[in-house]
């Protein structure tokens, strides 16, 4: 059984070097973060339903929950997501190498990744966070008693595991690409992976810095950033969002490279405009080293920043257009089929436009002065980072689970996931804009009688999204006993992933590939046969 | 994967007994990756350091004449003498990667050896002049003597300590890793000789000593 049965003792999975098994790994430990700061959202929510504060305690505690939430969520989950899970599985089999360049390496990545895990629920146990994932200063240096050096700590030690595994995926995308695989020939996947790696190298040494610095202030009561000895809070942002704006294109160009595969997969056609596709993935990467002020409109940046941070943040604009433009000219006239992952797909594509042009509204000075720390801006990102990455995320999983476990799943199960996640997704988060738009201030756990309504259609969506959520968690389980033997590639899908047995074997391929063509040839009459030889099988 | 290059590098990376990890097509192919990931490595300490000299430069356009006042109490003396040391430093670990690739056995270790001593002598150095500072009352958080010192001072003493000391954190790792790669070259425990590895390590370290050439103008010749 490829991989997976190569040998079955814990030890064989805890010192394992193979990519696939450490793919499995990170599986593994997203999804319990995933869950530990999706139970903190529930409590959120549940606080919410009223306005008065009832279940927490105070307002503190409050904030404890919503710092878990956000810590959690962004550090442990939507930034390693897709490349730690989805990349390493895949990243040597589509270009055809053994492993990655570095598989030792990728090994501790995960170790380090585990570490800081340990040390951010160590500083839960011990009291939890109230400064909200930003730790801006003042709060996270004079104004905060809780624990913010321990999970600090553990976010500058995640980020070693992030900077890791980018520079093993840059390393084996330039030197372990097999014979005749081109720049041009990469699948997007990789060119996503590839831009992804580029901002996480370069941008996650600058957060790592920051929180030294925080932390020094915290030790020493020196003031770097505390007003009353020369220094300054607003330093703290810049140095913050100068990586932390960039971490949302590290969670979100992963995912358009996910959704670039399953598209082209699903609409049986080549991807339009295959060059502006990867351009547009290098130009956000770029781009989204020079937006971070726009989150600092209100903050006392000068109106002439604020003014070029602006037009900078609408030129994002255009690489994201390009990307949705061409997704939707690739379905134009191809044979579309709606299973499981394109539903994701097509979910993916509706959200993110919508967070994307929400982001216009945000990046507009005038406006985003309205809205500036409202839930506008709470709706705004989980657009982006829930609507796209998770989306994505939980498509590419679907799309390749066949090939991860050699199994199919239910059909009919994950449709219905994919149309409760879209729908609970929706319903939580439409109303947040509405809440934002009419004055809501995020981060309160109290708020006034007119806005109960839109909190309770919110939290009852939170509740639909939380079943759509679940249930791929127990037919993907159930489908590793039951499931339908995939076969190495039942969605009749380009790519030299597809190309080994589901599950691979160890070393991945058995004979050196040598590539030919550029990807996506799905006009080409094999890929015809290839599915009608899978439809007739039965596999889907 | 076999490039023209390839035969150029044949003594030094030899086919003969370097050992290849089994995801390699070849030891080019291996030699090439170890380089592109040490640089891609470097690029993440550049920003790393980036950051925090980015903050420093603002703080040095705002307060210009308290971080004038606060630098003069630096040696530029002892900070050239150290630049030396850490430059001729430098120049044994070169000589270092220049004897692995020739298979010198014992040069390496010799030439690993001079380093580190320099590295420690920079080390020790450095912390002479942090006790002498500690003397003067100038640590930030323990005995910053705010009387003697008053407005943005203390400012650049939090940046000096904070620049000075990660860099010195980054000398240690280097010193510790080097002594590592002395006795495994020692004791013949690389098939090839350690020439990609020592290499690499020599990355490392020609890096960290150009981060001190960017810190002793920064920190101890601004009010000159």
């Amino acid at each position: 059984m490829g991989y997976l049965g190569a040998d079955y003792t814990i030890k064989s999975w805890l010192l394992t070097t193979d990519h696939k098994r450490i793919g499995l790994l990170y599986m593994i430990s997203i999804t319990v973060f995933f869950l530990l700061g999706g139970a903190a959202a529930t409590l959120l929510r549940l606080e919410l339903m009223t306005p008065r504060g009832d279940v927490f305690g105070s307002p503190d505690d409050y904030n404890r929950s919503f710092t878990i939430h956000g810590v959690f969520m962004v550090f442990f989950f939507l930034i390693p997501g897709v490349p730690a899970v989805l990349g390493n599985f895949l990243i040597p089999l589509m270009i055809g190498a053994r492993d990655l360049a570095f598989p030792r390496l990728n090994l501790m990545s995960w170790y380090i990744y585990m570490i800081g895990g340990l040390f951010t629920l160590y500083a839960l146990v011990a009291g939890g966070v109230d400064t909200g994932w930003t730790f801006y200063t003042p709060y996270s240096t004079m104004f905060s008693n809780t624990q913010v050096i321990a999970a600090a700590l553990g976010i500058f030690i995640v980020g070693f595991s992030s900077i890791l595994t980018a520079l093993n995926f840059i390393v084996t995308i330039h030197t372990m690409r097999a014979p005749g695989m081109t720049w041009l020939r990469l699948p997007l996947f990789i060119w996503a992976h590839y831009a992804t790696s580029l901002i996480i190298v370069l941008g996650t040494p600058v957060l790592a810095i920051t929180i030294i610095l925080v932390a020094v202030e915290r030790l020493f009561k020196v003031g770097i950033f505390d007003p009353a000895y020369g220094g300054d809070p607003l330093l703290f942002q810049h140095l913050f969002w100068f990586y932390s704006h960039p971490a949302v294109y590290i969670m979100i160009l992963p995912s358009f490279g996910v959704i670039s595969e399953i598209v082209t997969a699903f609409a049986r056609k080549k991807i339009f405009g295959y060059s502006f596709m990867a351009g547009a993935l290098l130009a956000i990467a770029v781009l989204g080293f020079l937006v971070w002020g726009h989150h600092m409109f209100v903050s006392s940046q000068s109106m002439y920043a604020g003014m070029i941070f602006s037009v900078l943040s609408f030129l994002v604009a255009v690489p994201s257009g390009i990307k949705v433009f061409n997704w939707t000219a690739t379905l134009y006239k191809g044979s579309v089929s709606f299973k499981t992952p394109m539903l994701y797909a097509l979910g993916f594509i509706g959200l993110f436009t919508i967070g994307g042009l929400t982001g216009l509204v945000l990046s507009t000075m005038a406006t985003d002065v309205h809205v500036h720390d409202t839930y506008f801006v709470v709706a705004h990102f989980h657009y982006i980072m829930v609507g796209g990455m998770v989306m994505a995320y939980l498509g590419g999983l679907h799309f390749w689970w066949p090939k991860i476990t050699g199994r199919m799943y239910s059909e009919f199960w994950g449709a219905l996931s994919a149309l409760t996640v879209f729908i609970g997704f929706n319903l939580t988060f439409f109303p947040q804009f509405l809440l934002g738009y009419i004055g809501m201030p995020r981060r309160y756990y109290e708020y006034p009688e007119e806005y109960q309504v839109l909190n309770v259609m919110s939290s009852a969506g939170a509740s639909v999204l939380a079943v759509g959520y679940m249930m791929p968690l127990i037919y993907l389980m159930i489908s590793l006993k039951v499931g339908k033997i995939a076969g190495p590639n039942p969605w009749a899908a380009s790519g030299l992933e597809w190309e080994t047995s589901s599950p691979p074997p160890t070393h991945n391929f058995l004979d050196t590939k040598i590539v030919t063509s550029g990807p996506y040839d799905y006009e080409l009459q094999e890929f015809a046969d290839m599915q009608r030889e899978v439809q007739e099988q039965g596999i889907v | 994967m076999s490039s023209p290059s390839a035969t150029v590098h044949d003594n030094t990376y030899g086919q003969d007994d370097t050992y290849l990890y089994h995801h390699f097509e070849d030891l080019q192919q291996q030699h090439e990756s170890s380089s592109l990931g040490m640089w891609a490595f470097l690029s993440t300490e550049v920003l790393f350091f980036g950051g925090v000299l980015g903050a420093f430069a603002v703080v040095q356009t705002l307060y210009g004449p308290a971080m004038k006042a606060a630098s003069s109490h630096l040696d530029p003396i002892l900070g050239a003498y150290n630049t030396a040391v850490l430059l001729v430093s430098s120049l044994a670990m070169a000589l270092a990667v220049r004897a692995s690739q020739l298979r010198q056995q014992r040069n390496t270790v010799l030439f690993l050896i001079a380093t580190i001593v320099l590295g420690s002598v920079f080390l020790a150095v450095k912390a002479y002049e942090w006790n002498h500072d500690y003397h003067l009352g100038l640590v930030p958080g323990i005995n910053f003597d705010l009387e003697r010192y008053p407005g943005r001072q203390i400012l650049f003493w939090s940046f000096y300590f904070t620049l000075t000391g990660i860099h010195a954190l980054h000398m240690v790792i280097g010193i510790v890793i080097i002594a590592i790669m002395a006795v495994l070259v020692q004791r013949r425990w690389f098939s090839g000789g350690g020439a990609t590895q020592i290499e690499m390590l020599g990355l490392y370290w020609h890096f960290v000593d150009i981060v001190w050439v960017f810190l002793y103008p920064i920190l101890y010749l601004i009010n000159r």
